[in-house]
């Protein structure tokens, strides 16, 4: 297929290939961008708050802006226990942001649409739910999966369906985010691909191809609506997942 | 039936899945509306709500896609 709508996800070495003991841990496309989506959030946040004005300018106002909307949803959800989580979620919430918003460029790697990179951010969430849980209520935790007021003989059951939609969580959470980035940069590229399939035919292609054009134009609207609102929900559902893992009163 | 044939037939069932997800969205966000049109003054409040039940709905049916992916590309 001349425009292969899979081809933009492919890794590619940018140096050579390093192995240590068989292990390849050569610097890639993925980790290129990784680091400029950590590096433009910390110089933007560096920028933003480095004058420290009483009257924000606009720089300032977009940093505080964003930082009060993540502080709102972790005071809302946690409550004031979840102070020390903040700078978990809001740094999550930014890099997942910046990696999505990164890939809304032509050309552009998106960081998200691996599914490493997700299940690695998901599988950490989800571990330190069970390690915070364990630590701040001992083995009483266990009582998360097992619900009041359920008659004992159908507690079996439930607790069964607890402990698996328990375990399915890092895999919904990780797959969320990998799929909706994949799917939408599919998308992209499927029409993208027909208007310059149409356009080869002549002019009547030309003039047929004006239609994909500009659904491709709307989807790439939709596609930065879903960036925000992916990175929106993988923070809001950390905080949710950290809520029972801080009150086990189910 | 050739394999290949049968894992693009296999890809385009499971796809059907992300139908359901199409309408358990659609279903959240209706009932929202609903909702947020009775008592405007409580929707601000609910709207997180109403992204968390869409978010997981639709991660049901972002499996159903990764299913075919997988069907298709392995």
């Amino acid at each position: 297929m001349a425009n292969d709508p899979i081809k933009q996800f492919q890794i590619k070495e940018l140096a050579g290939p390093v192995n240590i003991g068989g292990l390849e841990i050569s610097f890639t496309n993925s980790a290129l961008f990784m680091a400029v989506a950590v590096g433009i959030v910390t110089i933007f946040l560096l920028v933003a708050a480095g004058r420290g004005a009483l009257v924000p300018g606009r720089v300032q106002g977009v940093g505080e802006v964003w930082y009060e909307f993540i502080h709102n949803m972790v005071k809302n959800v946690l409550g004031p226990e979840g102070k020390p989580f903040f700078p978990l979620v809001f740094s999550l919430f930014s890099f997942v942001l910046a990696a999505n918003m990164l890939g809304m460029f032509p050309y552009f790697f998106t960081v998200t649409s691996q599914v490493v990179v997700t299940a690695s951010l998901a599988i950490f969430v989800v571990g330190l739910v069970i390690v915070v849980g364990i630590a701040k209520h001992g083995l009483g935790w266990f009582k998360l999966f097992v619900p009041h007021g359920v008659p004992v003989v159908i507690l079996p059951f439930i607790s069964l369906i607890e402990i698996i939609s328990f375990l399915s969580r890092p895999v919904s959470l990780g797959l969320r985010l990998f799929g909706n980035m994949l799917a939408g940069h599919i998308v992209l590229k499927v029409f993208a691909g027909f208007v310059v399939s149409l356009a080869g035919y002549g002019a009547v292609g030309v003039v047929g191809a004006i239609a994909p054009l500009f659904m491709a134009i709307a989807l790439t609207a939709l596609e930065f609506l879903v960036s925000f609102l992916q990175a929106f929900v993988f923070a809001i559902l950390t905080c949710v997942y950290l809520n029972d893992a801080l009150h086990t009163h189910h | 039936m050739e394999t290949e044939a049968a894992k693009m037939i296999g890809a385009g069932i499971a796809c059907i899945g992300m139908g359901g997800a199409g309408i358990g969205v659609g279903h959240i966000f209706g009932n929202y509306l609903a909702g947020a049109l009775r008592n405007p003054s409580a929707a601000p409040a609910q709207f997180t709500n109403a992204l968390i039940g869409a978010a997981l709905a639709e991660g049901l049916g972002i499996f159903s896609l990764v299913i075919a992916l997988l069907l298709l590309f392995t």
